[in-house]
């Protein structure tokens, strides 16, 4: 059986498995019943000063009858005492030595706060510190979260304040709510943070009641934007992981956070660099439980591609995402259907024929049975085609062979550039 | 028995309340977002009536509930009933694309969903046309009728519908036994029909009341829809007998709330089996009968009740007996049936209309003790009636131009089951919906340019 055990920035972890800061890691008590189902690690909810919480505090996106396509919550950081908090972390850990426990942490940015809290959460046995300089709702407006997460020189400082501190390595943890996430990664690395993690939630409304017409969720009748995380926000955390990885001088490990919700998603952060995983929303949806599944077949999978370590994938996928002007023009791809897989819903000629190319004709056999054809010299390859079919394996996506050799548009530039040169 | 009795015996009497719940919304939600939505579905196709399947089933899914319950009344006025009668294994759903992946989506119990929700809350869905001085009589209140009369009253006809019985609704008010469609239903349809300003004359027999001659007469056109009649005689010895039911009758007076008292604990044998035969049957157990066998003449392969129909009886505990024919039917000494004689059947080569030609094995006769005979071997036509029309006809199946619908007499057009038989179209209430809807289109077309010249 594949080793699915991870050692982050220096942190041990039986699996890459860690409960994002929120409210699943609220107390002691969830933590230790975290670990018992078979957790990794857990990042502790957010520690500083004592806030309020407002009621109600979550919303949902659902999407054709499935719940929870998306996640919004406007809740804060721990509303219980700190010194509750440090007394079951202390409890914790010693229950459970093999597990990771990381403190997140967000205080004002001042130097002694930092070095405060950093000592605090270090003397009860912490494995690490995550700064939360992400949150997007309500801290933020008091100068903490990700009001210092959208400001790189803020999150530098802040990092080198909890680093002056810390003994355990730090983590940054990043806010989406940004134009250039890269920014703020180098920011954390300047700062000498060991390792940084991403994404925070997403600034979100996530609706409108039709019968009140009040935000969802609401308070008393009003609504403040919340934080959007779920499996809606995946594609947009893996892009972050992914740029932040390629880069170069962002050259410390990645916590891959946001909609991960299976083995798959787990597999495809590690792919594109992280070095371990947060999970919230699949959980306050599902339970603990379903670590079991995300675990073994987490192991089934390296064993089937007999990969003896998961350390072994990370990154893997790295080199292969890249800036579009490095992208082969002269490759073809064009979709061709099954027909004795496809089962006529036509949908694949109706997306086609109205938002495509025009190229997937509904035609009649010599018995009088309708059947799709592509006309590939008008394919471009989109995939929209094999998007929308409900039927695995009824439309595939072919590569053609090349007719000439791969040529990107910077390749092509350069070309025009050389040309131009000689000419001269 | 009075009919204080008859009132206490009619009100909740559980056997016969609707026997398949309907959808909760989470069941309807759960089904409607399975639906692809495709396009240039195949159900639509196979819906006699074309109703836009996934476009009503992604209004479900969207909780647009009153645009549902729209598409699918638009395309069919008796959508109501059919959502809970049609054949839809061999429709709709039989179609469904998802048969060749994970199984067909329940089109059906959704139609009912949606219909359910506009019925529940009283919902007027269309609107009558502005009156363009036509009046139109149609004769019979059934799924043909309405259909046409409700077309008819959104193009701006004046509509009088004639009908015979007490209450509106045809086959589907009195001829589906009431544990699959309520009288409930169909008289909801009626009354969607009237409120778009169309008069329903209940108790008016044509013959009696009123008079071919008039209709034709007094107004620009005429429709019959006059359905079906009563289960013919078999023409066998002690057909007169007590205890002998007519399957159409027996299940007319359970939709009036008179459930017959004799079944209680009695051997019950259907003859027939046809859905009339399996309705008798269902409706005999339900009434309490120890013991229901419906006795046919050829069998399983060549019956011609539906499938679902099929399993609904044997579910309810229904006996078959295949190649079984009644020679004879033998009295007590009270004039009461006691004893059916019964001679097996065999199967020789097919007859012109494809079906194998049962024959009595010489000698093979037996006695069978019964309590009560019902009688489901098919139904007779108003033959009086279409006469007193004067129109052309083939052993009661009113001849009409395939095109236009319109009889021998060019002021008369039909549609239903008054055209069903002999090899031409289907009997089935959808089919009656769409006829009635072709009729009215084609009246329009009549009519269509002598109304523009008035304009």
């Amino acid at each position: 059986m594949a080793d699915i055990s991870i050692n982050f920035a220096g942190i041990k972890s039986p699996n890459p498995y860690w409960l994002a800061s929120a409210p699943p890691t609220n107390t002691g008590y969830q933590v230790q019943r975290a670990f018992e189902a078979g957790w990794g690690g857990a990042v502790w909810k957010t520690l500083g000063e004592p806030i309020l919480n407002v009621t109600s505090r979550f919303g949902a996106h659902h999407f054709n009858g499935q719940r929870v396509a998306g996640f919004n919550n406007i809740e804060l950081i721990s509303d219980r005492p700190l010194e509750v908090n440090l007394k079951e972390i202390y409890e914790t850990k010693k229950m459970y030595p093999n597990h990771v426990i990381i403190a997140s942490l967000m205080v004002e940015p001042k130097r002694e706060k930092w070095h405060e809290i950093v000592k605090k959460v270090q003397d009860v046995g912490v494995d690490g510190i995550e700064l939360n300089l992400g949150c997007p709702h309500g801290m933020s407006e008091r100068g903490m979260g990700s009001a210092i997460g959208q400001h790189p020189d803020l999150v530098e400082m802040t990092t080198m304040y909890a680093k002056e501190a810390a003994e355990v390595p730090v983590i940054t943890k990043l806010t989406p709510n940004i134009t250039d996430i890269r920014a703020t990664a180098k920011a954390a690395v300047r700062g000498g943070a060991d390792a940084v993690s991403m994404i925070n939630t997403i600034n979100s409304l996530v609706g409108v009641d039709l019968d009140t017409w009040n935000p969802v969720p609401n308070v008393n009748g009003q609504g403040a934007h919340g934080g959007y995380c779920g499996p809606a926000v995946k594609p947009i955390a893996l892009n972050m992981v992914g740029d932040c990885a390629r880069n170069p001088e962002i050259n410390i490990p990645i916590s891959g956070i946001g909609g991960i919700s299976t083995w798959q998603d787990t597999v495809e952060f590690m792919l594109m660099g992280a070095g371990g995983v947060q999970i919230c929303t699949a959980a306050m949806h599902h339970g603990f439980r379903i670590i079991e599944d995300l675990t073994e077949g987490l192991s089934n999978y390296l064993d089937e591609k007999g990969i003896d370590s998961l350390s072994d994938i990370i990154g893997a996928s790295v080199e292969k995402y890249t800036d579009w002007s490095d992208l082969d023009l002269n490759h073809k791809v064009v979709a061709r259907i099954n027909n004795d897989i496809c089962i006529n819903c036509n949908k694949c000629h109706i997306a086609c024929e109205d938002t495509s190319h025009q190229c997937i004709d509904i035609l009649t056999d010599e018995n009088g049975n309708d059947y799709l054809k592509v006309r590939e010299d008008d394919c471009v390859g989109c995939n929209l085609c094999s998007i929308v079919c409900p039927v695995d394996g009824a439309i595939d996506m072919i590569d053609l062979t090349p007719t000439e050799p791969p040529m990107s548009w910077n390749n092509r530039q350069s070309a025009i550039q050389m040309l131009q040169n000689a000419d001269s | 028995m009075s009919d204080l009795l008859k009132n206490l015996i009619s009100v909740g009497h559980k056997n016969f309340e609707e026997a398949k719940p309907s959808f909760n919304s989470q069941e309807a939600l759960d089904e409607a977002n399975r639906c692809l939505y495709c396009y240039d579905a195949p159900c639509i196709t196979a819906c006699p009536t074309g109703i836009d399947i996934p476009s009503f089933i992604k209004k479900i899914a969207s909780g647009n509930m009153k645009g549902s319950a729209t598409t699918i009344m638009e395309a069919n006025p008796v959508g109501a009933s059919c959502a809970r009668v049609c054949p839809t294994e061999e429709l709709c759903e039989g179609a469904c694309v998802l048969n060749h992946s994970t199984k067909a989506i329940p089109i059906g119990d959704l139609q009912r969903y949606a219909t359910d929700w506009a019925i529940k809350n009283e919902q007027v869905l269309f609107k009558a046309g502005e009156k363009n001085g036509k009046h139109i009589a149609i004769v019979g209140s059934g799924p043909a009728g309405l259909s046409a009369a409700r077309e008819l009253a959104r193009l701006g006809y004046e509509v009088t519908i004639y009908e015979g019985k007490s209450e509106p609704g045809g086959l589907d008010t009195f001829g589906i036994v009431p544990f699959r469609l309520p009288k409930e239903i169909s008289l909801w349809e009626a009354e969607q029909v009237e409120k778009l300003g169309v008069t329903i004359c209940t108790n008016m027999e044509v013959g009696k009341d009123i008079f071919a001659d008039d209709l034709i007469e007094n107004y620009d056109a005429v429709i019959l829809a006059i359905g079906m009649s009563k289960v013919p005689m078999i023409g066998i010895e002690g057909e007169d007998l007590d205890g002998v039911y007519d399957a159409i009758d027996l299940v007319e007076r359970t939709k009036n709330g008179i459930y017959e008292e004799e079944f209680i604990g009695k051997r019950v044998a259907v003859i027939g089996a046809g859905n009339t035969a399996i309705d008798g049957a269902t409706t005999s157990v339900r009434l309490g009968a120890e013991n229901v066998k419906i006795l046919y003449r050829r069998t399983e392969k060549e019956m011609t009740a539906y499938d679902f129909e099929y399993e609904f009886a044997k579910q309810d505990g229904v006996e078959f007996r295949w190649l079984t024919n009644p020679k004879r039917l033998i009295s007590d000494e009270n004039g009461h049936v006691k004893q059916m004689e019964c001679v097996r059947m065999e199967l020789q080569s097919a007859e012109s209309d494809g079906r194998p030609r049962p024959v009595e094995v010489e000698g093979s006769e037996f006695l069978m003790d019964v309590d009560i005979v019902v009688k489901a071997i098919g139904q007779t036509r108003h033959m009086k009636m279409i006469e007193s029309f004067g129109l052309e006809h083939n052993g009661g199946v009113v001849k009409v131009d395939e095109n236009t619908l319109i009889t021998s007499n060019p002021k008369v057009y039909a549609a239903g089951d008054v055209i069903f038989g002999k090899g031409i179209g289907e009997a089935m209430v959808v089919s009656a919906a769409q006829q009635g809807k072709e009729t009215a289109l084609s009246i329009h077309q009549r009519f269509k340019e002598t109304l523009a010249e008035r304009v």
